[in-house]
C-alpha cells in the first residue's frame, strides 16, 4: 500500500468551525465553512464530521461517532461538503444552519491520483458518490485535462445533483432524465469511443463492482472511491476494512478511500451480509 | 501529575486502551504532529499474538446509544512481524511502550513473553486474558482458577512488569483480580469490552457483526466500569489502570477517586484522536 507522504495530512485532533452557508439541491444538503487551521485537501479525501451541539440524542439516541463525509470543494480556507440524509448522523448534519458549530477532523485518506498526461479522465458517479468527482473535475479542468463526466441517479429528484458537475451525461434508473438505465452503460459507450482514459468512480457497491469488472476486463485503469462505516477515520479502530486481491484486509480510511480497481478482491463489493 | 507505575515513570496518569490508537497509522494521517502532541504518558500496543491474524470478517462496527460494539478480531502481524516491523516504529515514541499480548494457552503466552523479555524498548507487558480456553470455551480471564494456572505457568517468563487486563465478562471481577495478585501480576487493567450482540436491522434475528458477537465500549459502559474498578480496588493492593467510557477529565477523576492509579482513554479517541490530551489537561487543572 501507499507510503508515508502519500496524502495531505491533517492537523492532530478535531477542531471546531462555524457553518458559513447552506444550500439544498434536490435531496442533497450542501454546507460550507471556513477552516483556516486546516490544509487544502485533495479530491477524494474526506473529513470526520460531527455537529458541535446535540450530537447524540437523536433516533435511537444516536449519533455517537462522527461521520466520514467527502469534501465537495475547497478553495483558499473555504471547505464545502454535500451529503444526503440517510441515517441519524447525516440527518443531524443536514440540520446544521449558518452559524452552527461543526467539529471536524481532516483531511483524511488517500485522494485520487492524476492520470498520465495523454489520457482523459472519465468520471463515473452514482448518486451522492458524485461529490468527490465534482472536486476532481474542478482540479482536472484547472490543470487543462480532458474530462468526461457520467452520472447515474435513481430518479429525477436525485438527478438535480447533476448540477454539481459541469457537462455531465446523466442516466436515471427510471428513465425520467437522460439515458434510461445504468451509468455504467454510458461508461461502456465512452470506452468504445476512446479507451485511452483513466476512470474515476464513486457510488453504490453494485455500480462500483461493474466499474471494477469493466476496468479489469478492458485494462483501463480505474480508481474507486470507497465508502465504509468507520469509527475513527485515521486507522485506529480497524473497523472499515476492505479485502484486497491477496486476501488481506486494508483500512478504507488509511489505504483508501481511493483504491485501484485491480487491487480490490473480485468478490468484495457484492459480498452478502 | 507524575505517576510511578511499577517503577516506570509516567509524566501524567492518562494512557490509551489497547487497540484504540495506532501510532503507525496516526503518523500517516497526521504526520509529525502525532509525536509532537502525543496525548498519552505511555503507549499500549494493540494485542500481539504468536501468529499473524487478519481479523474478523466485516461488519466490524455497530453504533449504539453512547458507544459502539466492535468485532475487530485482533488483527496483527504476529510476534515476528511485530518485532520486525512495528516495534522499531513504536520504539521512537518519547513515552514508555507497553506491549499487549494474548495466547490461546500457557505455551503460547510463554513464547510471547520470552521473545519480548530481552527487548529494552518494551517497558512492560499487558496480558490480554479475554481469550477463550480451547477446551472449556470460557474466557481464561473469567475464571480465577484458570487465570491462576496460566499466570503460575508464565510469570517467570518475563522480568518486565506484568499487567493483567481483566475481562468484565465474569461473575466476580474482584476474585479474578485477587487471583492475579496472588499469582504474580504487578498491576491490573480494566475493563475490557462487555460482550454484546448487534441485531441486524434489516434481517430479524440475524447478527449485524460478521463474527456474530462483539464487545460494547464507550460511555454506555462507564458506570459498569466504575463499579468494577471500585470492587477491584477494594480487593487488591495492585496498581489499577482503569478504563471504560472515559470521555473527559471529570469521568477520569471518578475512576481515580475509585482507586485507580492510571486511567486509559479508548473509544473517545475514535471521536477525537486528541481527546486524551483534554483529559490530561483537565486533570492537571483540577489538581
Amino acid at each position: 500500500m501507499s507510503g508515508a507522504a502519500d496524502r495531505v495530512q491533517a492537523p492532530f485532533g478535531t477542531r471546531e468551525v462555524r457553518i458559513a452557508g447552506t444550500e439544498q439541491i434536490g435531496p442533497y444538503r450542501v454546507f460550507s465553512c471556513r477552516d483556516p487551521e486546516g490544509p487544502l485537501p485533495q479530491a477524494g479525501q474526506f473529513y470526520m464530521l460531527a455537529s458541535a451541539e446535540r450530537w447524540g440524542g437523536g433516533s435511537d439516541e444516536r449519533p455517537y461517532l462522527p461521520r466520514a463525509i467527502s469534501v465537495l470543494a475547497a478553495d483558499d480556507d473555504q471547505l464545502s461538503f454535500a451529503l444526503e440524509s440517510v441515517g441519524p448522523g447525516t440527518e443531524r448534519l443536514a440540520e446544521l444552519e449558518e452559524g452552527d458549530g461543526l467539529r471536524l477532523l481532516g483531511p483524511l485518506g488517500n485522494g485520487f491520483t492524476a492520470p498520465p498526461d495523454h489520457a482523459r479522465s472519465i468520471l463515473c458517479g452514482g448518486g451522492i458518490g458524485l461529490v468527490p468527482l465534482a472536486m476532481l473535475q474542478h482540479e482536472h479542468l484547472a490543470a487543462g485535462r480532458k474530462v468526461c463526466a457520467l452520472l447515474g441517479f435513481r430518479d429525477a429528484a436525485h438527478a438535480a445533483g447533476a448540477e454539481f458537475v459541469s457537462g455531465a451525461q446523466v442516466a436515471t434508473d427510471d428513465g425520467s432524465v437522460g439515458h434510461g438505465g445504468l451509468v455504467t452503460e454510458l461508461l461502456l459507450t465512452e470506452l468504445d469511443r476512446d479507451s485511452s482514459a483513466v476512470i474515476y468512480a464513486c457510488g453504490p457497491p453494485q455500480m462500483l463492482d461493474t466499474v471494477r469488472a469493466i476496468s479489469v476486463a478492458s485494462g483501463v485503469q480505474a480508481q474507486l472511491a470507497l465508502e465504509a462505516p468507520m469509527a475513527c477515520g485515521y486507522g485506529a479502530c480497524y473497523g472499515c476494512v476492505v479485502k484486497v486481491t491477496d486476501g488481506s484486509y486494508v483500512r478504507t480510511c488509511l489505504d483508501g478511500p481511493v483504491i485501484a480497481a485491480d487491487q480490490l478482491a473480485a468478490d468484495w463489493l457484492l459480498r452478502e451480509g | 501529575m507524575g505517576v510511578d507505575l511499577c517503577a516506570i515513570d509516567l509524566a501524567h496518569p492518562v494512557i490509551n486502551g489497547s487497540g484504540t490508537f495506532d501510532v503507525i497509522a496516526a503518523r500517516r494521517a497526521f504526520g509529525a504532529s502525532v509525536d509532537e502532541q502525543f496525548p498519552f504518558s505511555a503507549f499500549v500496543s494493540k494485542t500481539i499474538t504468536l501468529q499473524p491474524r487478519s481479523g474478523n470478517p466485516p461488519a466490524r462496527l455497530f453504533e449504539t446509544p453512547a458507544g459502539l460494539i466492535n468485532s475487530i478480531g485482533l488483527p496483527n502481524r504476529g510476534l515476528a512481524g511485530y518485532l520486525e516491523h512495528d516495534l522499531p516504529q513504536l520504539a521512537t515514541l518519547a513515552v514508555p511502550l507497553i506491549t499487549n499480548v494474548m495466547g490461546s494457552d500457557a505455551g503460547e503466552v510463554s513464547q510471547l513473553l520470552e521473545a519480548l523479555d530481552g527487548r529494552e524498548e518494551i517497558a512492560a507487558i499487558e496480558l490480554n486474558v479475554s481469550c477463550p480456553n480451547v477446551k472449556t470455551g470460557l474466557d481464561i480471564g473469567s475464571d480465577p482458577a484458570e487465570l491462576s494456572k496460566l499466570l503460575a505457568a508464565v510469570r517467570a517468563d518475563t522480568s518486565k512488569p506484568l499487567i493483567v487486563k481483566l475481562t468484565p465478562n465474569t461473575a466476580n471481577v474482584a476474585l479474578v483480580a485477587k487471583a492475579a495478585e496472588a499469582s504474580g501480576a504487578d498491576a491490573v487493567s480494566l475493563i475490557n469490552t462487555l460482550r454484546a450482540f448487534a441485531a441486524d436491522p434489516a434481517r430479524p434475528g440475524k447478527a449485524w457483526l460478521g463474527s456474530g458477537t462483539g464487545g460494547q465500549s464507550g460511555p454506555a459502559i462507564r458506570a459498569i466500569a466504575l463499579a468494577q474498578t471500585s470492587a477491584v480496588a477494594a480487593a487488591v493492593e495492585l496498581p489499577i489502570i482503569a478504563m471504560g467510557g472515559i470521555s473527559n477529565a471529570a469521568n477520569a477523576r471518578q475512576f481515580l477517586d475509585a482507586g485507580a492509579l492510571i486511567v486509559a482513554v479508548g473509544t473517545e479517541s475514535f471521536r477525537d484522536p486528541a481527546a486524551a490530551a483534554q483529559v490530561r489537561d483537565g486533570l492537571a487543572r483540577a489538581a
